[in-house]
Order: C-alpha cells, then structure tokens, then sequence
C-alpha cells in the first residue's frame, strides 16, 4: 500500500469542504454532487485502508505509519492506520455516505452550509481516529468540535440554539481540560508522540509519576464529557434531541470518538507493559463510571417522552456499556465491544432518523418535539376490548397499511431499530451483544464483571420497554395527525443503515475474526511502540 | 517568578469557573475566555521558566541547557487560536440566544422577570 494513502481520508474532505465554500449556496447541484462523489471515494479509501491494515501480518500487529512532512518520528507528526484506526475511519464514512440522501430531502435545507460542514465533520473525525501525536488529537478534536457546533445549530431555531450554547460552553471547558492534561505529561515526559509516550512511561521517576497520572486523568475527563459519563453527560440528549436527524445520526458517532480515544490510549500508555505503578491506571473508574453511565441511561429512557431524547438516552446506554467494557482490559471483551461499537452507532443512526421522519410534519414550530402521551396501562385497553371486535381492529389495521405505505415502512424500519438496540435475536444487535457478554463469563470473576454483566441484560430489557412503548402510542395508537410524507432519499438512508447491520447479521465471521484481530493487536502496545518509532531511522 | 506565575494562573481559575457557573451568556463567555488565558499561560509555563533565554539555537554545538524550550511556545500559539476562534464561535452563538429568546439567561428563559 501507497503509505500516502492514509493521509487522503484527512485532505479529500478538507479540499472537498474548501471547493463547496468557494462554489457557494447557489450553486447546490454541483455542492451536492461534490459531497456525493467525496463520500463514495471516502468509503473507497476506507475499504482500502482496512485491507492494507487486515492484510499486513496475518496475525499480530502491523501498522502502517506516514510521517507528515516526512519529520523523523520523534520531531514530526505521525498519522498511524492499524486494524483500529481503519475499523473506525471506514464506519465514519459509511455513516457520512449513508445520511447524504437524508440531508438532501428539500425541507432541510433551512440555514446553510450543511455540505462543507459535513466534509469538515468528517476531515476532523478521520484526523482524530489516525492520528499519533496528543496535540494532533487535540486539534482533529477541535475540528470536528467546530463543525459539529455548527451542525447542532443547523436549522436555527430558538431550542436549538439554546442546547447549542449549552453544548459549546461544555465542549469549550472540556477542550481547556484537554490542553491542561496534554500539557502536564508534555511536562514530565518531554514527548506527545503516543508511542514515545508509551515507551517513556514505565521509566517516568516516582517523583513526576503523580503529575504524569494527574495529567493523564485530565485527559480523560476531557474524553470523558465527550463520552457523557454519567455526571458529565447531561448535555448530550438535549443537543442531540434538538438537532437535525441527519446531524443526531451522524453524532451517534461523536461519542465514539471519546470511546476510541480512551480505548487507544488506556490500553496504549496504561497497558500491562506501563510497569507495576501506572498499568491499569484509571481502569476501574471507567469500569465503574461507565456502570453509572448506563443507570443514569436508562433512567432517562424510561422517562423519556419525545422520540428524539429516547435515541439520545440509548446513545447514552451505549457509551456506558462501551466505557464498562474498555474498563475491563481483557481483548476478548474489547473485541465484543468493538462489535456493539459499529452496531449500537448503526443502529442509533437510523433511529435518530426515523425519529425526524415520525416527528417530521412540514411545520417547522411542532416538528421537532413529538411528545409521546403519558403511560397509562388502564386508560384504552376497557375501551378498546369492550367497543370493537377482533374482526373491525384487523379490517381497521388492513386498511391503513393499504392506504399510508410510509406508515408500514416506517413501522419496520423502527421495529428493526428496536430489536438491534434492545439486542434481541434474529438481527446483529443480538450477536454484538452477545460477543460482548459471552467472554466476561470466561473473565475471572470480579464483582464489577457481574454487575455490568447483569446491567447491559437490564438494559437489553428496559430499551425493549422504552421502544415498546414509543411504539404502541405512535404506530398503533390513533394517531392525531397524519404522517408526513416520506420521501424516497430519506427512506434510502435508513434503509441503508439497517441493510448495513442485516448484512452484518449475515456475514458473521470474516468481521468477528477481524474485531479479535484488532483487540489482540491494541493489547499488545508494546508492537505499536516498535511498529512506529523505528520508522523514524529508516528514510524511503 | 514561578510563584507570581502559579498565582496569576490560579486567580484566573478561580475567576473563570466562577463566572462559568453564573446564569448569564456574557459571564460565561467571559468566564472561558479568562480560563482560556489561563490555561495558555499553563502551557507556556511547561517548559520551564527562563529569563532572557533564546527558543532559537543559535550555534550547533551551543549549551541546550542556555535555551528555553521552544515546543511549549508553538503549543500555546495554536492553542490561542483555536481558542480564539471558538469563543468567536460562541459569542456569535450568544448574539443568537439573545436574539431568539430576548434575554441573556443561559436557559433562554429568565427565571426572575
């Protein structure tokens, strides 16, 4: 492979973002084709990324690295593309390319600049997932942060850009608490190479070694806001709820770029190889925080009472889980995670969209709230039962499926989302789930093993109520209004997305096989240090 | 100096979490700038304190020990800005709030009329 190759994924979306604001609003064909064709050749990088990265060294770690600018390794800026890297930047395009047809439906072009925002969205998360410099993170991170502040605030509107201010203030802390940890182990150990880093650490003197933890905690509550730990994850269902669909599913992400961060690093520079002092260092915070995490998640899920919050409290419940499972350190368990990783952002995506289609009526005021009315288990039922027979609710049931087809396709479509989320079995959430669960049971048992163990079954169970309800009042209750018409590219994405986690239903093994691969490849830090580093002696 | 240094940087904390924790818009946004001001004097302390030293060498065969280290000073001046980029963002965010809601209060919604 062209080593060339791994920086394209960062420079095609940035050249693409520049030529879309230089053509300008007017001209939205050609923005769009523009954004069309970026995304498709993104998928196309990724896809070949991914075999470069499944293809170098059948069996434990390879990396490939590119040097920016061809500085030796300790001086310059690395991008590395390993087995993670590549896994995350080709989800990251395959979510930018599958949300393309829903942004393109004409209603949601209110506020402008969707497009370049998008590429730049995309140029930041790209950046953020093959970097290996900590600075370099940091400022992939504040491009992704920027466009997303932009996103979030697309379309305008007084309660968007009330939970965007909130959103931005948070980001805006957590980035100074980024600078402040990055800083602090830039002091001790004189490097913000990750591998330098990894290699430095269990050389770090006793005295500076509490600086050195302190400023790696820094980082990670910086990673954990992102993340939305349970106290630090108040913003999110808001911001989420009240931006744009196609903006919320490809936020789905965002919180997976905060899993990403803590997983590389955690196993990188608190590996096993960190010495008797700092392995394992913040690893049962996580543990624990993330436990929290997935309480506080469904808590808010079964309180939830607009569509919209409930995908956000499940992107919540799936941060946690994730958070848990990286704080558990063992590569059979990351690799389950890693599976739940591409389903749960697959399967939130197309939730988020199929929210904004439910909710979605034309009037901008009152589409962007569907307040789903109060459970009450004893209040139709009698009703129901006692005025109408069996045969007049199935010749009812017949003749709306025959008259509002988008009603049967959204009602598969959020049936199919259910099931992935709640984890239940013909569908992939069901596999990931169990990949994630099957090996805590092989892992020693530890009390918090247990406790996420039965957590994420509850969970399983409580997005099962959650959804059901949800269900039952917009679907099968009568509704008030009428749907909205649903247009054919909108359906396109979340077809896209739930064909996406089908397929992976089907095709089970080459994509398990793989996720083993590259947990086995993460936990073994000490190939990545020799994989980078002495790429720096030898010039091409 | 170092004293004078950690004691300014602390102030202006102390100051900015404050004021971050305050129910208007323009307290916040003054709130992250001082925290910002703060953080980019952290960074640039980092390296190590020297009077009169040089970031740049001079000869090749010079003393490292008779010059400053010159990576903090890059760090802090892309830190500065990206910072002053986003709290542009924020105040144009602000501006908008303001706009929308017809008050400055975080919520958009003053609870004291």
């Amino acid at each position: 492979m062209n080593s060339a190759l791994i920086i394209a994924p960062i420079v095609l979306p940035l050249l693409v973002a520049a030529l879309q604001l230089l053509i300008g609003e007017r001209r939205r064909r050609t923005v769009v084709a523009l954004s069309v064709a970026s995304c498709v050749a993104l998928v196309g990088v990724a896809v070949a990324l991914l075999l470069a990265a499944s293809q170098q060294g059948s069996e434990a770690a390879m990396t490939a690295v590119y040097r920016i600018g061809d500085w030796p390794v300790r001086f310059g800026i690395v991008l590395v593309l390993d087995r993670l890297s590549a896994l995350m930047v080709l989800l990251t395009a395959v979510l930018g390319l599958a949300i393309l047809p829903y942004a393109l439906a004409p209603w949601r072009h209110r506020g402008g600049h969707f497009q370049p925002l998008l590429q730049f969205l995309l140029m930041g998360l790209n950046g953020a997932f093959l970097t290996g410099d900590l600075f370099n993170l940091f400022v992939f991170f504040e491009v992704l942060l920027a466009a997303s502040y932009g996103l979030a605030l697309h379309g305008s509107g007084a309660r968007r850009v009330s939970a965007g201010l909130h959103y931005i203030a948070v980001n805006l802390t957590a980035s100074m608490l980024f600078l402040l940890g990055v800083s602090l182990i830039f002091g001790v150990t004189g490097t913000l190479n990750m591998a330098a880093l990894a290699e430095l650490i269990p050389s770090v003197p006793e005295r500076t070694r509490a600086l050195l933890h302190a400023g790696a905690a820094l980082l990670g509550v910086a990673f954990l806001i992102k993340t939305a730990m349970w106290p630090l994850g108040f913003w999110l269902p808001r911001t989420y709820a009240a931006s744009t669909p196609a903006v919320a599913a490809m936020f789905a992400l965002m919180t997976k770029v905060g899993i990403y961060v803590l997983l590389r690093l955690s196993l990188l520079l608190f590996g096993d190889g960190a010495g008797p002092a700092s392995s394992h260092f913040g690893s049962d915070w996580m543990l624990w925080g993330g436990i929290a995490t997935v309480v506080a998640g469904i808590v808010g899920m079964l309180g939830a009472r607009e569509l919209g919050k409930l995908a956000g409290y499940n992107v919540v419940i799936s941060a946690g889980t994730l958070l848990s499972a990286v704080g558990l350190h063992q590569p059979a368990v990351t690799a389950g995670a890693l599976a739940y990783l591409v389903i749960s952002t697959l399967g939130i995506a197309a939730l988020f969209l199929v929210a904004g289609l439910l909710a979605s009526d034309g009037d901008e005021e009152t589409d962007d709230t569907l307040n789903l009315e109060p459970y009450d288990p004893g209040g139709d039922d009698s009703k129901g039962v006692d005025s109408k027979s069996d045969a007049l609710f199935a010749a009812e049931d017949e003749s709306r499926v025959v008259l509002s087809a988008p009603v049967a396709i959204l009602g598969l479509s959020f049936f199919a989302c259910a099931i992935l989320l709640a984890g239940l079995p013909p569908l992939s959430g069901f596999l990931a789930k169990f990949a994630l669960l099957a090996p805590m049971l092989d892992a020693p048992p530890r009390v918090g093993t247990l406790v996420l163990f039965t957590l994420i079954i509850v969970a399983g169970f409580c997005t099962v109520i959650a959804l059901c309800r949800a269900g039952i009042q917009i679907f099968w209750a009568e509704p008030e209004r009428p749907f909205a018409q649903v247009r054919v590219s909108e359906i396109t994405s979340i077809l896209i997305l739930l064909g996406l986690c089908l397929l992976l239903t089907v095709v089970v093994e080459g994509p398990l096989h793989y996720l083993g691969d590259t947990a086995r490849q993460i936990h073994a830090s000490a190939s990545y240090i020799h994989e980078v580093l002495p790429a720096a002696q030898v010039s091409p | 100096m170092e004293l004078v240094l950690a004691a300014a940087i602390g102030v202006l904390v102390a100051s900015g979490v404050w004021l971050l924790l305050r129910p208007r818009t323009f307290q916040v946004i003054i709130g992250l700038t001082l925290i910002s001001y703060a953080v980019n004097l952290f960074i640039f302390s980092i390296g190590g304190l020297r009077t009169g030293a040089d970031p740049v060498l001079h000869e090749v065969a010079g003393d490292i020990g008779q010059y400053t280290d010159p990576l903090p000073q890059a760090l802090v001046l892309t830190a500065i800005v990206i910072g002053f980029a986003t709290t542009a963002l924020f105040l144009v965010v602000l501006l908008a709030s303001r706009g929308l809601t017809g008050n400055d209060h975080v919520d958009g919604e003053d609870g004291t009329p």
